[in-house]
């Protein structure tokens, strides 16, 4: 399995730690919502199908990025940065224009 | 009579003799022989015993698929076991051995079984050793005393225990198109991608490329088939964009078109070339992949279809025409297709008289009446092989009219006298890795087989593999392929003229010929047609179920050659047409794999050593090393003739008299930087960090987000924006990918930045009534009294020129401080503070003497933060911040992480002064015989020289009501049961007089 990395580009598995469903929605962190985050902590998504999940590239750029993978046939039809907008440096605009240039 | 080398034909060299041994006994052939055909030209019919009846057998093919020649090759002392003889070249000092017989391959002892055939039939296994009962052994205990015996008598080759001195290498490719099977479709589909600029790599698992051109007697282009293909490959060899890897089985099809190939490349030598591993593993990412694998021809099932002497017609056209060995004398074919009469001609051209041709079709065309006339073959349409005669050769067969619509048996049997009997039941297409890429094969009636889908990654098919089998079909595809393959436009193109022998590609739908005697499917698992049916009446209906049962398609050549066979007799029984019963999916790998190609270079200890920058001082100073994770870490500096309890005693006693030093460079140590720093921590630890001041340190705990316990360390805040985290040696990686998740996901707003900098430092903490005079004497820039350098201060000064950092913070509980400075002064400072101490009676100490601190303390480690407490259990309540949600504040009140019968720390003194042990649980009653009722266990112990009593941590059940109770330690594998009493788990200077000073 390769998952393009908007920074690195296209990289094995191998080079990737799973960090888990990405549809989990963290409750307000002061929310005494006890099913809230009893689902958030414990409830998992398990779709024959497109999933989105949050993937560390932790052998290179160390971003977490929000994948949509088919659990049936291995296809990655999406990979953004889970930081989204936010973080945009000099560090980040290098990371964009590298992924482009690449596309 | 019997099977000879003629005297001219084929492409082996007939100039070169090699010599070998088989059995013991010394053979020659020629360059380009494999063992099957080097035996079979010395007349060789016996090649192995049967799985299961110890049946006789001999070649069935000539190829990748063979069932039954399975030898195993000796190098050394090193055995291989379970290689069809037909993928074994032949080398000068080959030596083969044949498998499964005792005391030899001629006079098998265990041939009896075939009498027990009943017994032995499919799920005999379940049948007879789950259940019935043998005297006093029933069940499994009856298997097990059976196995030895069983496990001698049925199986395969046995693998040698000698340490293999082979080296196996591991390759990445990448390539535009990978072109797998390199007959006149793959070099077709190779050479248009190549003409169009593409990176190909051509595989094909025979060391000859062109696959069926090497044997078919058709021309091309005007020359034999063999020399079009010659031609073929010396344009590709010189290009540069094609890599060409012959002996080489692709044997596996993954994900985003990574495939996996075994290339054998000095198996065939006698010695390996220099620097030439003897297999390499190629992982191959190609863009796209051309499967050009051919076809495997089927057996027809019918009694006594696995004598040797019975061979595939394909086959033995292929010993004639490749390899100048006839199979037989007198050879009969039986078949339900028209391409046995291809190999009737073939046998006819080198040599053999062919006696007949039995076809289960009634009517045959003019062009077969043709092809059997010039074979002189007499015809005997509408008839079927009912049996053979002959043991370890064949010497007649019996036929007997047929009627293919019924399968009815008519009039009377009548004998052939023959050597050699070929058989056809059609072709399967060599689906096997488009399935294992995830295609689900459709039946196609008219051919009788499985044929690809529609490709569901990037892969075209070409030729036999798509069903399409003739020669002119499969130039044209493969081009076609190969240029689709490549990006590239299809063009006409004058393609090259095949002169080929006519046929029909669609056989009779006839799988089996039902008469007395067993008829076999799997020739490798000794299933029988009868097996399959039997499975059927016990009541199996789906395919999957049905190969686990009989174990059809099995064995090392994965139902090659009976899948399909077993699934029509499958079908048949359940009165169910083929596509409805299917088929089952093929998995990698395609063939045999050694493991050490999979391993390749990555064997033996591969695990990285972290070591400390005063690592070697730790060695030169006599520190015993111990292994944490991945670092090393002094354990004891012992002295000549101490015992390590003699050693950390003395080591822990000195530090609380004076002083002792001790690395802590292995501590995981995280810069937290920028605006938002402050409130990030605040929400990953439970207590507070915005309020620290600059130049203080504080001791903080995480939750992971169920609320249990995760870790704990100091985190010092060096500037407004700018903090250093300490983490557990243990915890480290874990610890920075936590703090990378929730700023990556959680909260990317935060303006902050993690950093690893646990080898940026080297720490040395000094702890003891005398370390603030040690550090007075040799730190510069700053003083370290109490009023510079208070409890949990930090200042910056300078140890013997090096700019340092000290912190006051104590884990031993004396008055101690830990010494930062950069990682490559790590030594000079160590050394200048060790040198400092001396006037003090400074130690060093290892881990021991940190650990038995550290109990007498109580203070908590990896042991205690177990997954499993809460920081309720730990007594570090306190921690818990109630002015702000942190990370696990909502799920740590949870009912049963509050209940008061959970597992809590407490203290245990050894009542009879003997030594407790970590893992040994507490019970309440006095019963050593029959331990029960575990209200908990050790998780850290020790001997305490300031107690002088041994002693140690543990999770007691309501363990601080407990305290001051009796309770027993039971540790019946170490023998230890003895009275101890829970106390609190601060035995030494609870109220923290001594560090605070």
């Amino acid at each position: 399995m390769l998952i393009t990395c908007p920074y690195c580009g296209p990289r094995d598995v191998i080079e990737f730690t799973y960090q888990g469903d990405g549809n989990r929605e963290r409750p307000d962190p002061a929310s005494q919502n006890f099913e809230a985050w009893n689902a958030y902590v414990y409830d998992r998504l398990n779709p024959a199908g497109d999933h989105n999940e949050i993937w560390q590239h932790s052998g290179g750029c160390r971003a977490h990025l929000k994948v949509v993978r088919n659990t049936l046939t291995h296809e990655i039809s999406s990979v953004v940065f889970t930081r989204g907008d936010h973080g945009r440096g000099d560090h980040g605009s290098a990371a964009r224009g590298k992924a482009e240039d690449k596309s | 009579m019997s099977p000879r080398r003629t005297d001219t034909g084929g492409r082996i060299d007939r100039l070169k003799t090699i010599r070998f041994t088989f059995d013991g006994a010394p053979y020659t052939g020629h360059a380009g022989d494999t063992l099957a055909s080097a035996l079979l030209a010395k007349g060789v019919t016996l090649y192995g015993r049967s799985f299961k009846y110890h049946r006789p057998r001999g070649l069935l093919t000539a190829g990748v698929e063979e069932p039954n020649a399975l030898v195993t090759v000796l190098k050394g002392e090193v055995r291989e076991p379970n290689i069809p003889a037909t993928m074994v070249e032949i080398h000068d000092g080959l030596v083969a051995i044949s498998q499964n017989r005792f005391p030899s391959l001629a006079w098998d002892i265990n041939a009896v079984n075939q009498l027990g055939g009943k017994v032995l039939s499919a799920g005999f296994y379940y049948k007879t050793f789950m259940g019935p009962v043998f005297g006093p052994l029933k069940g499994t205990r009856f298997w097990m005393f059976c196995e030895h015996f069983i496990r001698r008598a049925a199986g395969l080759g046995s693998a040698g225990s000698a340490k293999d001195p082979a080296r196996y290498e591991r390759m990445n490719a990448f390539c535009d198109v990978l072109v797998v099977g390199s007959g006149p479709a793959g070099l077709m589909a190779a050479k248009a991608a190549a003409d169009q600029g593409a990176r190909v790599m051509l595989a094909d698992l025979e060391p000859r490329f062109g696959g069926s051109a090497n044997w078919s007697d058709e021309t091309i282009d005007g020359a034999p088939a063999a020399d079009w293909a010659r031609r073929i490959v010396a344009q590709l060899e010189g290009r540069d964009n094609v890599r060409l890897l012959p002996r080489t089985t692709v044997w596996g099809y993954y994900d985003n078109n990574t495939l996996a190939a075994l290339e054998r490349v000095s198996d065939h030598k006698e010695q390996p070339g220099k620097g030439e591993p003897r297999h390499r593993y190629w992982a191959i990412r190609a863009k796209s992949v051309v499967l050009a694998t051919g076809a495997f021809e089927r057996p027809l099932v019918f009694p006594g279809n696995d004598r040797p002497g019975v061979m595939l017609a394909h086959a033995a056209e292929r010993y004639a025409n490749e390899f100048g060995v006839l199979p037989g004398e007198r050879i009969a074919l039986f078949t339900n297709n028209d391409s046995a009469y291809r190999a009737a001609v073939a046998l006819k051209k080198a040599g053999a008289a062919v006696v007949a041709i039995a076809d289960v079709r009634p009517e045959l065309s003019p062009e077969m009446r043709k092809l059997a006339a010039e074979a002189e073959a007499e015809i005997f349409a509408g008839h079927a092989v009912v049996a053979t005669e002959g043991g370890k050769a064949l010497s007649g067969l019996k036929l007997q009219r047929f009627d293919m619509t019924n399968g009815a048996l008519i009039g009377d049997a009548r004998s052939i006298h023959a050597d050699c009997l070929l058989m056809s039941g059609g072709w399967s297409p060599t689906i096997h890795l488009a399935s294992q890429a995830g295609a689900k094969a459709e039946w196609n009636a008219a051919r009788q087989a499985f044929l690809p889908p529609k490709p569901t990654q990037q892969w075209i098919g070409a030729g036999a593999f798509t069903g399409s089998f003739s020669t002119t079909e499969a130039i044209a595809e493969g081009r076609a392929a190969g240029l689709a393959a490549a990006g590239g436009q299809s063009t006409p193109a004058v393609l090259p003229v095949v002169e080929a022998v006519p046929g029909d590609p669609d056989p009779a739908p006839v799988f089996e010929i039902r008469a007395k005697g067993k008829s076999f499917v799997d020739f490798q698992h000794d299933v029988t047609a009868e097996d399959v049916r039997l499975a059927h009446r016990e009541g199996f209906v789906s395919v999957e179920h049905l190969k686990r049962y009989t174990t059809l398609g099995m064995a090392t050549d994965q139902g090659k050659s009976s899948n399909v066979p077993g699934l029509a007799i499958m079908a048949e029984a359940l009165g169910k047409p083929i596509p409805e019963v299917g088929t089952t999916r093929f998995r990698p790998p395609f063939a045999p794999v050694s493991i050490g190609s999979l391993a390749a270079e990555r064997f033996g200890d591969l695990k990285p050593e972290r070591l400390t920058p005063m690592h070697d001082w730790h060695l030169a100073n006599g520190a015993t090393m111990y292994s944490a994770g991945l670092w090393y870490r002094p354990m004891i500096y012992g002295h000549a003739g101490e015992t390590v309890e003699q050693a950390y005693v003395r080591e822990a006693k000195a530090t609380r008299e004076s002083a002792g030093i001790v690395d802590v460079s292995t501590l995981g140590k995280i810069a937290v930087q920028g605006p938002d720093a402050a409130a990030f921590l605040d929400r990953v630890y439970t207590n507070m960090f915005s309020t620290l001041a600059v130049g203080k340190a504080r001791y903080g705990l995480m939750l992971r987000e169920d609320g249990l316990a995760f870790d704990d360390g100091t985190t010092w805040r060096l500037g407004e924006q700018d903090f250093l985290m300490t983490t557990t040696t243990a915890n480290a990686g874990k610890v920075m990918q936590h703090l990378e998740y929730f700023l990556d996901v959680i909260w990317p707003e935060l303006k902050v930045h993690v950093t690893s900098v646990t080898d940026e430092w080297a720490g040395a903490a000094i702890g003891g009534p005398k370390a603030r005079q040690i550090l007075a004497a040799c730190v510069t820039g700053t003083a370290v009294d109490n009023a510079t350098l208070p409890f949990m201060g930090i200042v910056r000064g300078e140890i013997a020129g090096v700019p340092v950092m000290i912190c006051r913070l104590s884990f031993s509980g004396e008055m101690a401080f830990e010494v930062y400075s950069g990682a490559g002064h790590g030594t000079h400072v160590w050394e200048a503070l060790v040198e400092a101490g001396k006037p003090f009676g400074l130690v060093t100490y290892g881990l021991e003497a940190l650990g038995t601190m550290r109990i007498e303390k109580g203070h908590v480690t990896g042991a205690e933060i177990d997954g499993r407490t809460t920081a309720r259990d730990l007594h570090l309540d306190w921690m818990l911040s109630k002015k702000k949600p942190f990370i696990g504040s909502a799920m740590m009140d949870r009912e049963g992480l509050i209940a008061s019968d959970r597992l809590e720390l407490v203290g245990l003194i050894s009542l009879d002064n003997k030594p407790l042990n970590g893992g040994a649980h507490i019970v309440e009653e006095v019963d050593e015989a029959n331990p029960h009722g575990s209200i908990g266990h050790i998780t850290a112990c020790c001997y305490s020289p300031a107690l002088g009593k041994h002693i140690a941590l543990a999770l007691v059940k309501g363990g601080k009501a407990r305290q001051g109770t009796r309770a027993h330690v039971s540790d019946p594998l170490r023998n230890r049961f003895g009275p101890i009493e829970i106390v609190s788990n601060h035995f030494f200077d609870p109220d923290g007089s001594r560090m605070h000073g």
